[in-house]
């Protein structure tokens, strides 16, 4: 069986496991706008696999971080840019 | 920022089929072998989330021939840029990493190919793949409704996933017509493993909307995706949803093959029978040759792997098997063509590149990529074009130039760890 811990996702706590990536995270938070496209539209995940960037959000204070490849640790801090 | 170098007989990036098949056919031979992946577990995007025990057969095979190899897994690890032949910089959770090899083998697979319709820029649209990858890491998308749309034998695979973790998958709209998909089935039914594979998922699939000869030309909703319109030749109607998995078949990745100066051929790799690209020492194996699915992958890239180890005769035991899986590829890729009505689709307001916020309309008034990207940042954002390059390919025929290090971008630290090298 996979960890079981809590993140926070925008400062509330979701409860996750390690196999999850924190894309997963912040969507199960009820989350769905990730960014804020340079005009100001909201945006979510595209490609799910690292390559367009759309995900980007701050994890553990790091900017421009691609939620869609990394995994959930204990204790992590995710915000987005909504 | 440590700066660890690695040095192998065979390097392969990408730890997909096609890069597990020839790492642990290079390894076989006793060659020091070293994998890279993007991914924090291998597998690639068709292998996500399986493990050795997985009862998706091949995948746990593999699996465990490679964690029972010498092999050495580098995930996550992302490749940047050639500082000079036969070395490869990358950067990983642990900062920048130099390899180098003697032979390298680019098993850098292939993405969804996205094009632009009004309100494609909106949360919980996805790529069909996409949203298959983000319930693989464990988002819950039971009891939501799901439209796949856009073309490719993946639409069937991503919808059945979908359903099986419980999602209410309303339609899939295929764009191929009805004339050209039944070909591709009486080409598939000569050969005994597709036509199974194909029948498990028909079942799995029973009582859901397949429409061929349909495609998207809208999103609406407030704030994210609540419906989407579709249409065929007969009619348009607007369908609900929570969620919108939409991609058009596959794209190679060969942004790397690119910079290391290898040979295109349209947009694929040029390689000979042992799979070696135009850069000599430098193999390709899977989709960036040409997208043909997982056993053309497998048959490449045990290939390139004994190829790659001096063993030119056990590679050529393969070259069988990969002429009957070209034949697939070649099905593929005449069953798929898109239609001329999605090049229609986006409006003088809808964004094409998302980056950098690039409307349709502005981009008509280029004459090429190269303008386009001068006047108004089309494809200059982080994602450094590999969504809109496709797309505006498709809508306005301008070829992708040739990449440019960095491939991706990578923290100030990572580059300075790679000037430091130099």
């Amino acid at each position: 069986m996979p960890k079981a811990f809590s993140v926070t996702v925008n400062g509330a706590h979701v409860g996750v496991t390690e196999d999850m990536t924190a894309l997963a995270a912040i969507l199960l938070s009820g989350t769905t706008t990730l960014r804020r496209s340079v005009s100001g539209e909201p945006r979510g995940a595209l490609c799910g696999m690292g390559g367009c960037f759309e995900c980007r959000v701050t994890i553990n204070g790091e900017r421009h971080c691609r939620s869609c490849q990394i995994r959930c640790a204990q204790a992590m801090d995710i915000r987005t840019d909504d | 920022m440590t700066n660890s170098r690695r040095s192998f007989d065979v390097l392969v990036v990408g730890a997909g089929p096609a890069g597990i098949a020839a790492a642990c056919c290079a390894a076989q031979e006793g060659a020091r072998v070293g994998i890279v992946d993007n991914n924090a577990r291998p597998g690639g995007q068709i292998w996500r989330g399986e493990t050795q025990d997985s009862d998706v057969v091949d995948a746990a095979s593999w699996l465990r021939k490679l964690v029972g190899s010498r092999v050495e897994i580098l995930a996550p690890m992302e490749v940047f840029a050639q500082p000079e032949a036969g070395r490869l910089v990358a950067t990983s959770p642990d900062g920048a990493c130099e390899l180098s090899y003697k032979k390298l083998i680019l098993c850098t697979g292939a993405r969804e190919r996205f094009l632009p319709f009004p309100g494609w820029t909106l949360p919980n649209v996805m790529g069909a793949g996409g949203l298959q990858a983000l319930v693989k890491s464990g988002m819950g998308i039971a009891g939501k409704k799901v439209v796949v749309a856009g073309s490719g034998p993946l639409l069937l695979a991503v919808a059945a996933h979908l359903r099986a973790h419980g999602a209410d998958v309303r339609t899939i709209a295929e764009q191929a017509p009805w004339s050209r998909l039944v070909r591709f089935g009486m080409a598939l039914a000569s050969r005994g493993q597709k036509i199974s594979q194909a029948f498990q998922l028909k079942k799995q699939l029973s009582r859901i909307a397949y429409r061929a000869g349909c495609w998207v030309v809208a999103a609406e909703g407030n704030g994210k995706v609540e419906s989407v319109t579709l249409r065929t030749e007969r009619k348009t109607w607007k369908e609900p949803c929570d969620y919108l998995a939409c991609g058009f078949h596959l794209v190679p990745n060969t942004e790397l093959a690119s910079l290391l100066g290898c040979e295109l051929r349209a947009e694929f790799v040029r390689t000979d029978d042992f799979q070696e690209s135009s850069v000599s020492g430098t193999y390709c194996a899977g989709e960036p040759t040409g997208i043909g699915g997982l056993e053309l992958s497998i048959a490449e890239g045990q290939i390139a792997g004994f190829a790659a180890a001096g063993q030119r005769e056990r590679a050529q035991a393969y070259f069988g098997e990969r002429k009957s899986q070209r034949r697939f590829s070649t099905a593929l890729e005449r069953t798929f063509m898109l239609r001329d009505e999605l090049r229609h689709l986006p409006g003088a307001e809808t964004i094409v590149c998302r980056c950098e916020d690039v409307k349709f309309g502005r981009l008509r008034e280029q004459p090429s990529w190269r303008a386009a990207k001068l006047q108004t940042r089309c494809g200059m954002g982080p994602c450094q074009g590999r969504i809109c390059g496709p797309a505006v390919e498709f809508l306005f025929g301008w070829k992708a130039e040739s990449a440019r290090p960095p491939i991706f971008p990578v923290a100030v630290e990572s580059l300075a760890a790679t000037a430091c090298a130099e």
